[in-house]
Order: structure tokens, then C-alpha cells, then sequence
């Protein structure tokens, strides 16, 4: 008989992926690190803490409702496995670490829905104590009901940065700032947002309206942003133009966008080019999801981000796909639909991608961290790109350790490609991109010691 | 001093665990992290400098929040929930 397909995921691609599949008459394994299904944006809590969808997931409850609801619906016809972590796949299996024991799962056709992490560059002081992405800062809200601090200040940039600043000030926290790195100027690329999302744009603008009905201080242009406070955040300094502003605060949420996370599609073999919208190098897929491996399909904001929304008709095109490719009857019409709706959400993303961009000049003072496993600074990593003339950033990773911390490059990669690039004087997309390697997270070397034969 | 403030869940058992050897306590249905964080201000010291660290991306991805029991065991606190009598050591007391 033949294995079943394996969808890495439980967030909305993959749970959409999954009902696919199901109709199909597939069962899949589902796998996922969670305890339960959702992903990121439908988190669910470990207990029922009392508080209402509405409460927790605010305009998109109603969508968090329908998709946990249709994931419990699949229960007895898919293979789901929470709390699992499939640390290394390729040639038609994956080996999976649950409760510290590795067990090698044998697949037919792959769909990669892992998700996407808050894009980090580097500035003094953020591996102080009090320091969280913008996405940690919203979990601890959503899933565990406790603020990051007392006095919150939101830096970076992205539609999370008001998103979550605006929990926050809903739930009755403090919020002292939202320092947004990008000018002001860059907002007026919501107009042509706007044609494409109403709802997402006018949610946007409710949010940075509440915040400034509260008299939340709202600045842009945010530049050379620097934590004070030795132990833990004492506030946050930045500069506009050459003026220096300062605010007290305890706790800080940053980030700069999402970025994919893209080490399994690695692992599985995928071919791999640079996306100048994400500004990163993202697998490559046709338009239904099939990547460059056959049968190995990509789905949601881990082959680049689109949001939610896209996420459930990626999830749903690429099983069609996989589908299709097992010559299995498939829904041929609702396919082109989705592409159809996938199209115009790609254009709202260069939107909004252009409303909130990625920063052109991010200065990284020498003394800066910008491995904070590892601990090397941005002085250190220029010194071994100077003595080894490096120009590709494996070869920079090999000499200088960067990049070979417990993260595996997930939190310092977009850090460690700016220094390079800029040092080397090439484009991001030139400067190449930190291979995916197994283990893709931390297991235990015991482990690995007693595994028969699946770590090579 | 705690860095987390809890807003709900105010009212769940407590589950009682040891930091640093010091009888504290969490809530049903914390991870380790957050009954940590509620009750200190760091859950480690950083491997080179011993810096205070707190944790990073809270969805087991940046790796900042593995921390040591004192049986020698780790544990990535975003993602374990805690247990009553849990004893860690964040390496933070003086």
C-alpha cells in the first residue's frame, strides 16, 4: 500500500489542505509542533480561559471558529500528530521527534505549510531582557492572557505592529509608543490597497485611529532605534531625521515584517530564488503550489507571505494539485477560482508591502549583537567577511559560526545577509541564503545516538 | 520583579514550582515561560556573556528560552507547560 501524503502544519494551509485531501478520500498525516491546531493567528489556549472567540481573535474570530471546527471534523479521517516536530525530511520520509522519541515516517506527496516568523534586524540592546517580536508579544496576549510589560512601546514595521498595539491597548495595557521605521510617505500605498482589501485597509486604519483617540504617541520614520536599561528594558531611544527622541518603557515588541519559514522545502530538495517583494529567497512554485520536487507542494505565508486568507486557498490549491497528480479526480473549476482569488491577494500584497518596506539603510553599529545565540557582533562578522573575503553566506557561516546557533539562522539570517551585502557591496538576493539543516530545530543528542539510522 | 503582568486566568489553581530553589508559583494552563516571567525577569543566563535573557519569539523558533532543571534536563519554556514541582534554574540568582 501506499504511504499517505504528510502536510507539515496545522495552521489555516493546513487545515485546508487537509479537508482537501480528506474529500479526496485521502488521509493524510497531519503533523504539527503546536498542541493544537490554528497555527500563529488562530493560537488556541492550553486551558479555556473564559475568554469569548471575539475577545481573543477580534474581527477574524469567526474565521478561528470555522477552522478549528473544521479541523475537529477530520479528526477520525486524518493521522493528526500535535506536539511533533519533523526535524529532518527528504527521499519520501520524514523523521518526527514527539515526546523525545524519533520515529521515521514514510509519505507520498508533501505539502510544506510551516508558517512564517517575525523578521528581526538587529539594534543595541535587543537581547535585553523585555525585548519580544511583535508576534511573541501578541501570543503572550492571545494565548496566555499576560502583557510583555506595563508600559509597552511597538517598534518596526508591518500591519502586526498596529495589530498588536492595538490588543494591547484593548486589553487594558499601557501602551507608551508605536515607533514605525517606514515614512509616513509609504502610507499613501494603502490607496491602491484599499481597491484590492477594503476591509483589511479600513481594519487598519480603525486600529491606528483607536490608538491615537488614546492619545498614544504614533511616530514614523523611526531610525537607529537603542533599548536602554542594563538587566532588563528601561526604554527605548530612536531618531528621526537627526532628532533624538527617547521613551520610558518596560517591555518592547519589534519586528519588521514575517518571513517564511522555508528549512523543510530546503531539506526536501526544492529550488529556491530570490523574491524581491519578501526580500528573502523563497522555493519556488507554479501557480498552484507544486514546487520544484515532484510531488513536494508548498502552501500559506512558508513559500511567502500573503496572510491568513491566502494561506486557506493556497493550502486548498496545493492539495488540489496534489490531487490532480495522483490522477484522481479533482475539482478543476474551483482551482482556477482560487488562483483567480490568490492573484488579486498578491496584488493587494505589493501593496502593502510597499505601505510598510522593508528597510533600505538598517545601520548596525559594530558593537552590535547580531547572532544572539552565539553572541557575535556586527564587528565581528564584518572582521571575518574582511579576513576571508567572503561573498556567499554559507561560506561566511562556516568561517565566523554565524548563523550555527541553536536558532539555525531563523532570527539572525535577514541580520547576517545586510552585513554581508552591504560589507561585499552585493544586492540580498546576490549574497545567497543560509541552507536549511537537519536537525531544522534543537533535538536531544541522546537521541540522535539511539536512532538506528536516520541521522546522516 | 516579574516582567509579565497576567490580565486573566487570575483565578486558576495555582501550581506551585521552585526557581532558583525558591518555592513560587504559576497557573493552570502557563507555560513555563509565562509562570516564570509572572514571577522573574529573566529565564536564563546568556551562554557567553551570562546576560539576562527572557525569551524572544515565544513560538519555539528563535530558541532564546531553553532553560536547565536542576536534574540537568532542558526545556524549551515557550512551548512546555508547566508541571507542578518543576525546579529550574535560570543561573540568575546571585
Amino acid at each position: 500500500m501506499k504511504p499517505a501524503p504528510l502536510i507539515v502544519g496545522a495552521g489555516p494551509a493546513g487545515i485546508r489542505a487537509a479537508a482537501t485531501l480528506v474529500r479526496a478520500g485521502l488521509r493524510p498525516v497531519v503533523v504539527d509542533e503546536a498542541p493544537a491546531p490554528g497555527g500563529q493567528i488562530y493560537r488556541q489556549p492550553l486551558v479555556p480561559d473564559g475568554r469569548s472567540p471575539e475577545a481573543r481573535y477580534g474581527s477574524e474570530a469567526g474565521k478561528a471558529q470555522r477552522l478549528h471546527a473544521e479541523f475537529a471534523g477530520l479528526l477520525n479521517r486524518i493521522d493528526y500528530r500535535p506536539e511533533t516536530l519533523v526535524w529532518n525530511l527528504g527521499q519520501g520520509a520524514a523523521d518526527l521527534m514527539h515526546a523525545e522519541k524519533t520515529t521515521r515516517l514514510a509519505y507520498d506527496g508533501l505539502l510544506l505549510a510551516a508558517g512564517a516568523t517575525d523578521r528581526i534586524l538587529p539594534f543595541p540592546g535587543w537581547t535585553t531582557s523585555g525585548v519580544f517580536t511583535l508576534g511573541g508579544a501578541q501570543i503572550a496576549l492571545k494565548a496566555q492572557g499576560v502583557s510583555i510589560g506595563e508600559r509597552v512601546v511597538f517598534a518596526g514595521s508591518g500591519p502586526l505592529l498596529y495589530l498588536v498595539a492595538w490588543q494591547y491597548l484593548t486589553a487594558g495595557v499601557r501602551v507608551a509608543g508605536v515607533l514605525e521605521c517606514a515614512p509616513f510617505s509609504a502610507k499613501f500605498n494603502l490607496v491602491q490597497g484599499f481597491f484590492h482589501e477594503p476591509r483589511t485597509v479600513l481594519l487598519g486604519l480603525r486600529y491606528a485611529a483607536a490608538l491615537r483617540m488614546a492619545g498614544v504617541p504614533m511616530r514614523f520614520g523611526a531610525s537607529d532605534l537603542a533599548v536602554a536599561g542594563e538587566t532588563r528594558v528601561t526604554g527605548i531611544g530612536w531618531q528621526e531625521g537627526r532628532r533624538k527622541y527617547h521613551l520610558a518603557c518596560d517591555a518592547i515588541g519589534f519586528a519588521l515584517g514575517l518571513k517564511p519559514e522555508t528549512q523543510l522545502a530546503d531539506l526536501a530538495g526544492c529550488a529556491f530564488a530570490f523574491s524581491p517583494r519578501d526580500c528573502a529567497h523563497l522555493p519556488t512554485r507554479d501557480g498552484a503550489g507544486r514546487s520544484s520536487v515532484a510531488g513536494t507542494y508548498i502552501a500559506g505565508d512558508g513559500a511567502g507571505i500573503m496572510g491568513a486568507d491566502a494561506a486557506e486557498r493556497a493550502g486548498e490549491r496545493a492539495a488540489l494539485a496534489l490531487i490532480e497528480d495522483r490522477a484522481l479526480p479533482f475539482d478543476a473549476a474551483r482551482a482556477i477560482l482560487l488562483e483567480k482569488q490568490l492573484a488579486t491577494m498578491s496584488r493587494f500584497r505589493d501593496a502593502m508591502a510597499k505601505a510598510f518596506p522593508f528597510p533600505e539603510d538598517w545601520s548596525i553599529a559594530d558593537e552590535t549583537l547580531i547572532c544572539r545565540c552565539e553572541e557575535i557582533a556586527a564587528g565581528e562578522a564584518r572582521a571575518a567577511i574582511r579576513q576571508f573575503g567572503s561573498t556567499e553566506i554559507n561560506r561566511l557561516k562556516a568561517v565566523s559560526r554565524l548563523g550555527m546557533g541553536r536558532c539555525q539562522g531563523r532570527v539572525c539570517g535577514a541580520g547576517i545577509a545586510e552585513i554581508l551585502a552591504e560589507e561585499s557591496g552585493q544586492s540580498l538576493a546576490a549574497v545567497g541564503r543560509l541552507r536549511g539543516q537537519a536537525p531544522v530545530k534543537p533535538v536531544p543528542l541522546t537521541l540522535l545516538d539511539t536512532l538506528p539510522e536516520a541521522a546522516e | 520583579m516579574s516582567l509579565f503582568k497576567r490580565l486573566i486566568r487570575m483565578d486558576q489553581p495555582p501550581i506551585g514550582f521552585f526557581l532558583d530553589g525558591k518555592a513560587v508559583e504559576g497557573r493552570a494552563g502557563d507555560t513555563v515561560l509565562t509562570a516564570i516571567l509572572t514571577n522573574a525577569d529573566a529565564v536564563r543566563a546568556s551562554d557567553v556573556s551570562k546576560n539576562p535573557r527572557a525569551g524572544f519569539c515565544q513560538m519555539g523558533a528563535c530558541q532564546d528560552c531553553w532553560v536547565t532543571l536542576e536534574n540537568g534536563e532542558r526545556l524549551r519554556a515557550c512551548t512546555t507547560l508547566l508541571t507542578a514541582g518543576l525546579r529550574v534554574v535560570t543561573g540568575r540568582a546571585a
